[in-house]
């Protein structure tokens, strides 16, 4: 069925040309926006200068006058500095919290399906009861409940002298660097590289020959080989360090940190996990029940049936909703602003409270959090992209 | 367990052995399992109940329940709270009321069977609340917060009676009614020389800011979903810009900008109040999740129905209007729920801009002169988190039931 049309030949009426119509929409539409932010940036102009606020940005360099807890930040230097340590707080919190809160929720999300009734029920009971309290006061009751009544540090408890644990400060054993410590990084690197060469190779030769792989087995032997080998031919450029109270008043040695991080770290960690719980349960459930059953069919065993069938599917579908856990995580830990662990937001409230301007404060913290959660956000869309199943 | 079995020996065991056998012991692992989840189970129940009736001072959420109900709301005003709790039973029952006949009044007309909610399907639905209600009044250390709450169920009780009975001509304009109730509920607390929402606080100011945040929310949420599926070039820029900012920064950084920067946006002389300032901090934040939502919602439309409203000749917004929108809307309620759920866990934010909501409230009774050093955190944050669950977990259950209902996220 064809009709005649004369496209083209007669247009209709400007105010009805969809063509011209487009165009005044987004006129409209960028000028309205462009209106309000005009007409802020007046108000902002106005108000900062009757109330004799500066409007750029030489604040940063003023001395913070403030000190933070467990670290050896002066009063004397300038405000960049410290909203540099509390960025560099913030990551602490989200580097040690993330690969936590992973393996804690995968745990529990398996729990979840266990085929034992009590242990479901344990685990629905976790993730029921977490999932329903504001993470904040989740937060704030690990604070006093857990770390505050912890013993004082003048008589810390030092299980098996590996760690200290009191009130204010908590430390773990660590590494010292002693000599030719640089020299054992590099060999260390050497080894990865190396252990990835034979992990290609061995995949390589499988394929060529069909002979099995182990290349897991011969990748991380290549690398611990390296890295014992070196730490003996470079005469130990690592010892342990144990953490020691002295004086009843300070920590010595080993890595310390401050009550306020295990409290927040802590908190967000089990409150957190009760959400990639609930994911991990959801992406095992949503691997098609035909691929177990023909998982069964082929006879494979119940730990094949999981590696090779079920998990990399459901490691697809959990992967975008994981990362955005790991968003909502390290946006939750400016909740710590409650407790005073000095991460960026903190920091940011405190300059605010020692009449520094708001705004660009404000800007610098939104600007941080931005950045990070941007940059996650396109890692999400690549993953999205090669993760997704080719169809049709 | 409908598992049936001719084996002789299955059957002499009773059912309760078999499913014990099948859930418990089934492995070496299993049984050892069962073992440990069994011990902690009694050890933890042990201990909660020891706590909860011996151990746990709860002195402290006694003399000051009235300042987690409340907060600072003038005492000798109080009865106005009530008064509006009794206009919000009534509006709720009214809505209740009135969709229920719609409902059986629309399955007559379909020749569905319709099984009217009885009371059962409703303490199985609420009974945490009912649960929460009934701690809170035991700890009132006078007769009328009970008599009130009783008149309170009565009236919305009596109102869903009304609704089922409205005439349908009435009906259909049941909604006014109860909006019309719902202002008179806000009017009741702050009009006629009453108490404006800077003096309110704990759990009523939690569940004010919570909705008036949805509320408020909803609108420019919705116009940012639109905006973000227009074919617009310079509009779908605009709208993803500002949903990916919002949903880029956690929300107390808008509760900062709130506090100490909205002020210097707003022309010279306009200095709104604290909780003002921070309900508009919730509501930017919120719309932000919402349109996402909505965007769901209208992905979830097939592209047919809007091609279908196109070769009827409808214009684009009638499409939209008519066609696309109550579909999409009627999906986005679950997750419209779930949006609910969060902003009311967030509140508790607010505690850290100095707002006197339940987390303030629990400090503040912890620094009065007779509590003061004595621990008594351990005993008011968990009631607090009472407080939120019963709520969360409640209206998670609900989003739950409404998705089934609703069909949504049926292949």
């Amino acid at each position: 069925m064809t009709t005649e049309t004369k496209t083209g030949s007669v247009r209709p009426p400007f105010w009805r040309d969809v063509k011209v119509l487009r165009v005044v929409a987004q006129l409209v539409a960028g000028g309205l926006a462009v209106v309000l932010f005009l007409y802020l940036a007046r108000n902002l102009r106005t108000n900062l200068t009757a109330a004799n606020i500066p409007t750029d940005f030489a604040f940063l360099d003023q001395p913070a006058g403030v000190t933070v807890t467990g670290s050896d930040f002066k009063a004397t230097q300038p405000i960049s500095d410290i909203i540099l340590l509390g960025i560099k707080n913030t990551f602490a919190l989200a580097i040690v919290g993330i690969p936590l809160l992973t393996i804690l929720g995968t745990l529990i999300g398996i729990a979840r399906l266990s085929s034992n009734y009590l242990v479901r029920k344990a685990a629905t009971a976790y993730v029921e009861t977490l999932r329903n309290i504001p993470p904040l006061l989740v937060i704030i009751f690990t604070n006093t409940a857990v770390i505050l009544s912890l013993p004082a540090i003048r008589d810390a408890a030092t299980p098996f002298d590996l760690f200290v644990i009191s009130n204010r400060f908590l430390a773990i054993p660590w590494a010292t660097a002693q000599d030719n410590s640089g020299t054992y990084l590099a060999v260390l690197g050497i080894g990865f590289v190396a252990s990835i060469a034979v992990w290609i190779w061995r995949t390589r030769r499988f394929d060529a020959t069909g002979a099995p792989h182990h290349r897991f087995l011969w990748g991380t032997g290549t690398f611990v080989l390296f890295a014992v080998v070196g730490f003996f031919a470079l005469g130990r450029p690592f010892t342990l360090s144990r953490p020691e109270v002295v004086d009843g008043r300070i920590i010595e040695g080993g890595y310390q940190t401050v009550g306020p991080y295990v409290a927040v770290l802590l908190a967000l960690v089990i409150y957190t996990a009760s959400h990639v719980a609930e994911i991990v349960r959801g992406s095992i459930q949503a691997v098609a029940k035909g691929q177990t059953e023909a998982a069964n069919a082929l006879a494979l065993s119940s730990f094949q049936r999981l590696r090779f069938v079920v998990l990399p599917q459901a490691f697809r579908i959990a992967i975008p909703p994981l990362i955005n856990q790991y968003l909502n995580f390290t946006k939750n830990t400016s909740l710590a602003i409650a407790i005073g662990y000095a991460e960026i937001t903190l920091v940011v409230f405190q300059a605010i409270g020692n009449a520094n301007p708001a705004p660009q404060l404000i800007l610098i913290l939104m600007g941080s959090y931005l950045l990070f959660s941007l940059s996650i956000s396109l890692l999400i869309n690549f993953l999205n992209r090669r993760l997704q199943l080719v169809t049709n | 367990m409908a598992v049936q079995t001719d084996t002789a020996a299955v059957h002499r065991e009773s059912p309760a052995v078999r499913w014990a056998k099948e859930n418990l012991f089934s492995t070496w692992y299993n049984s050892l399992l069962t073992l440990i989840f069994g011990a902690l189970f009694v050890w933890l129940g042990f201990s909660v109940i020891r706590w909860v009736f011996f151990e746990a001072e709860w002195e402290i959420v006694r003399v000051n329940l009235t300042l987690f109900m409340v907060g600072r709301f003038p005492r000798e005003e109080l009865a106005r709270v009530w008064v509006s709790n009794f206009l919000i039973a009534g509006a709720i029952g009214l809505m209740a009321g009135a969709a229920a006949a719609s409902a059986a009044a629309a399955a007559k007309e379909a020749g569905l069977p319709f099984t009217q909610s009885t009371p059962r399907n409703w303490l199985q639905r609420f009974w945490p609340i009912l649960l929460l209600v009934v701690i809170l009044l035991q700890f009132s250390q006078t007769w009328t917060p009970t008599v009130l709450t009783l008149v309170t169920i009565a009236i919305g009780v009596g109102a869903r009676y009304v609704g089922l009975h409205l005439p349908r001509a009435v009906r259909r304009w049941a909604w006014l009614i109860v909006v019309v109730m719902l202002i008179g509920a806000y009017g009741a607390l702050s009009w006629f020389g009453g108490v404006k929402w800077d003096s309110w606080g704990g759990l009523h100011l939690t569940l004010f800011v919570t909705v008036a945040g949805i509320v408020l929310a909803f609108p420019l949420g919705l116009l940012l979903a639109l905006g973000r599926r227009s074919s617009l070039p310079l509009v779908r820029m605009l709208s993803v810009g500002y949903i990916e900012f919002i949903r880029g920064v956690p929300l107390i950084t808008l509760l900062l900008m709130g506090i100490f920067a909205l002020g210097f946006l707003l022309p010279p002389g306009v200095d709104p109040s604290d909780v003002t300032r921070l309900i508009v901090a919730i509501t930017l934040f919120t719309a932000a999740y919402v349109a996402e939502n909505v965007r769901g919602g209208l992905q979830a439309v097939p592209k047919g129905q809007t091609e279908a409203g196109q070769a009827l000749g409808l214009s684009p917004w009638k499409v939209m209007r008519l066609i696309v929108l109550p579909q999409a809307l009627r999906a986005v309620i679950p997750a419209m729920v779930g949006q609910f759920i969060s902003l009311f866990k967030d509140t508790s934010l607010l505690v850290v801009v100095g707002i006197v909501e339940l987390l303030q409230v629990s400090s503040i009774a912890n620094n009065q002169p007779e509590f003061l050093g004595r621990g008594l955190a351990e005993v008011t944050l968990p009631f607090v988190a009472l407080i939120y669950w019963v709520g969360s977990y409640t209206m998670s259950r609900e989003s739950r039931r409404l998705e089934k209902k609703l069909g949504v996220g049926e292949r």
